[in-house]
């Protein structure tokens, strides 16, 4: 160093540090506002108009939840049909995958060889083949394999065959109907007093919470083991069905029967919903049993010795120690699986589930108007997701260790 | 060294990002002005081509005709590699007639949404393509169509051991329907007309669409008529083909013809005539086979025009098409006339042509030749 002097010819500005990263960040802003300035450009071209929206549809769609609308409604009120079907696909989904997922992220760390290793194909299988061929594959080779309509199996079964020339009658009431237009299940109709006992639950439910707080208190103050949670449970349950006496039964059992060609009375479960809950629903849970495994393992393994070394079984070992540390690491990334599991829905479109996309295809073929039902598409997928993201934000501050 | 590596990706990324832009920026244009720049694709080749199609096939020894690959019975790309079809045999009788060899055809294959703007941009002479005749492919997209070749419509398929005969008998079913322009409102009014609840299956694709059938998910398939036909002629399901059924009933119309650029008469004339010969040829009962046997003696002054043949010593009659006047004697001993071509393809994958649309108006249908004179 000492042969070189210090002071040597002026070095240009560009070698300032300071004025490089300026001129890379103005450079940067620079294209972003050219790329955003093209973008409205183009825009200013287009005549977004969403008049068309209020035209009448002229298309019926099926699987409408709570909702008869057809040819003579608006294109809006189909589209909000889509939506509504989008928001029950995604809603069991979100539940049935968290609890298959919990499973198979447990059962991946037991130390039953025969468990773990079943866990490791489910997940290894179903997260490396592409989902709108599982869902195809649902469709196709399970679900459209049942009976068909006319030979609908009955459950429960009429007969039970003990041996296979000894057949013993079972309970014989048509309960329910299985076939490839789906399960039947009887369903609930209302009566008068129904709005009473809407009120007597709401009464039931805020009872329970103040029993629950009660329950939750006294653990708290006396050391025993209290249950508030069943304690919580009891209480709905003896409410609700006191007021359901009160209200004068307004429940009627609707019970479905075998027509012609489909279903009359109760609820269906169509195979196209049920191919793509399953699909829907091993597919993330794979993912998600990935994250509880990790999770798990995240955890200290002095947190476990400390455990069992204080006389907690396996089960309270994992429920409440393990477990309740584990989730304030899985809560983040198991959100993004619930936002893909609600963008995957909708793959829905290769099997005939109209849910939003579906809807808005069949409106774009009709009408022609791509670009603004895509935004709208596109804006309908965001706002799901915000509040998807917004409510699991607000579980994971609840779970996150208060540090000072 | 370091920054000097930063800038340098800067610079390329930079470069990229501007070359990307350019890219999407013509895309777009495309885009935007669709049918607009179809029209001015069409302003431009008409110019050009006004009145030289003819002159154009003939210089080049061969006809270009845009077809489907897909549709059996209509435009079907063969195991050999060559096209087979209805459609693609027009395609065949239009070059016997102009050029005098029904093999001087090259098949351009096309998609629904390319075929207009092949035709306008002059790739292809002549669009046999399943085309429905409408208003606007006439104007906005600056087709002019030819007499029609099949009327086809849309219909519903069942299967033969549900009962139904008619649309009204399927109160209560579900119908399995794929996404279409229009395939979906036709359904919904048909239905509505009849008063009758029914719960659709939409699809996006035929695959799971005709597996959803076969598992009687559904009790109707409904679609164009001629592409339920291919369908059924294939159908693999138990029973087979025999175990389905189209209904009579059509419920939207759907004029499939072939189609020639605006702006060039003469070639829009020849296509349009080589197709009434051919119908002509089936009224008076002129085959393939014996073809031969009325050009030696025509019999009557009108299948002398046809033929282009001299009736009891006069002179032939050129009615001035710009073609021999003969033009009709290759179409029709290399190809034959309109029903030849009908049995040859549609009977096959299950339309008859007796008591359809199809069929002669001396039987009842609307297949009509104008005069030959």
């Amino acid at each position: 160093m000492t042969g070189i002097s210090a002071i040597g010819p002026a070095l240009g500005f560009w070698r300032n540090v300071r004025v490089r990263r300026f001129a890379i960040q103005t450079a940067f802003l620079g294209l972003v506002a050219a790329f955003g300035y093209y973008l409205f450009d183009q825009a200013r071209d287009l005549e977004l108009g969403f008049d068309f929206l209020d035209g009448r549809a002229g298309f019926d769609i099926s699987h409408q939840f709570g909702t008869s609308y057809g040819p003579n409604d608006r294109r809006l009120d189909l589209y909000l049909a889509g939506i509504v079907n989008t928001i029950r696909l995604a809603g069991v989904g979100i539940i049935l995958a968290t609890l298959l997922g919990l499973v198979a992220g447990v059962a991946r760390l037991s130390g039953n060889w025969l468990v773990s290793r079943l866990a490791l194909v489910y997940v290894e299988t179903v997260r490396n083949t592409p989902l709108l061929v599982q869902i195809i594959f649902w469709y196709i080779a399970v679900f459209l394999q049942l009976p068909r309509i006319s030979d609908s199996i009955n459950l429960p079964p009429d007969t039970i065959s003990v041996l296979p020339f000894i057949e013993i009658p079972f309970i014989s009431f048509d309960f329910a109907f299985l076939s490839v237009r789906g399960l039947a299940l009887p369903w609930a109709t209302t009566e008068d007093g129904f709005g009473l006992w809407l009120i007597l639950l709401f009464i039931a439910a805020a009872a329970a919470v103040a029993v629950r707080f009660w329950r939750a208190q006294r653990q708290e103050r006396t050391g025993q083991p209290s249950h508030p949670t069943w304690w919580l449970l009891g209480t709905f349950a003896l409410i609700a069905f006191l007021g359901f006496a009160i209200a004068g039964f307004p429940l009627d059992l609707d019970r479905p029967e075998v027509g012609e060609r489909s279903y009359d009375g109760g609820i269906r479960v169509t195979a196209e919903f049920a191919a793509l809950l399953v699909a829907l629903v091993t597919y993330t849970g794979a993912f998600i049993a990935e994250i509880v495994r990790g999770s798990l393992q995240a955890v200290p393994k002095g947190q476990t010795e400390a455990s069992a070394a204080v006389g907690l079984n396996p089960f309270q070992r994992l429920s409440l120690v393990t477990l309740p540390q584990a989730l304030r690491i899985m809560i983040p990334p198991i959100t993004s699986q619930y936002l893909n599991l609600t963008k995957n829905s909708s793959l829905a479109v290769a099997i005939a589930f109209p849910e939003l996309v579906g809807v808005s295809r069949t409106i774009i073929n009709n009408t022609g108007q791509t670009i603004p039902m895509f935004l709208i598409v596109m804006a309908t997928y965001l706002l799901m997701s915000l509040i998807i993201s917004l409510v699991m934000n607000t579980i994971h501050s609840r779970f996150t260790l208060e540090t000072r | 060294m370091k920054t000097k590596w930063l800038l340098i990706g800067v610079a390329l990324i930079t470069a990229v990002l501007a070359i990307g832009a350019i890219a999407c920026g013509d895309d777009n244009d495309d885009d935007n002005g669709d049918t607009n720049a179809n029209a001015t694709q069409t302003d431009d080749t008409m110019d050009d081509a006004t009145g030289d199609t003819l002159a154009d096939v003939i210089a080049r020894g061969s006809l270009i005709c845009g077809v489907n690959d897909g549709v059996p019975g209509f435009g079907f790309l063969e195991a050999d590699g060559s096209s087979s079809g209805f459609d693609t045999d027009f395609c065949r009788a239009i070059a016997a007639a102009v050029l005098g060899d029904s093999e001087a055809v090259e098949f351009v294959i096309l998609t629904a949404a390319a075929r207009f703007e092949a035709l306008a941009a002059g790739e292809i002479d002549v669009l046999v393509r399943n085309t429905t005749w409408t208003q606007s492919r006439d104007g906005d997209l600056n087709g002019t169509f030819a007499t029609i070749t099949f009327y086809d419509g849309q219909g519903m398929m069942v299967r033969v051991a549900d009962g139904i005969t008619s649309i009204d008998d399927m109160a209560g079913t579900t119908v399995c329907v794929l996404q279409g322009t229009t395939t979906e409102l036709n359904l919904a009014d048909r239905f509505a007309a009849g008063g009758l609840d029914y719960t659709p299956l939409t699809f996006e694709e035929n695959g799971p669409l005709e597996a959803a059938f076969t598992a009687e998910a559904c009790d109707g398939w409904t679609s164009d008529k001629s592409q339920l036909a291919a369908r059924r002629s294939t159908y693999a399901g138990e029973g087979g083909p025999e175990s389905l059924v189209i209904l009579d009933e059509t419920f939207s119309k759907e004029p499939l013809g072939p189609v020639t650029r605006d702006g060039d008469t003469q070639w829009s004339d020849i296509v349009n005539w080589v197709v009434i010969g051919m119908i002509t040829a089936d009224e008076k009962g002129i085959t393939s086979a014996n073809v031969a046997d009325f050009i030696a003696d025509p019999g009557e002054a009108e299948t002398a025009r046809l033929l282009g043949v001299g009736f009891e010593g006069g002179e032939v009659a050129d009615l001035g098409l710009g073609l021999d006047p003969d033009f009709m004697q290759a179409v029709l001993s290399q190809i034959g006339n309109y029903d030849e071509v009908y049995q040859a393809n549609i009977t096959p994958i299950g339309i008859p042509r007796e008591g359809t649309l199809n069929a002669s108006w001396l039987n009842g249908g609307l297949i009509y030749a104008p005069p030959t004179r």
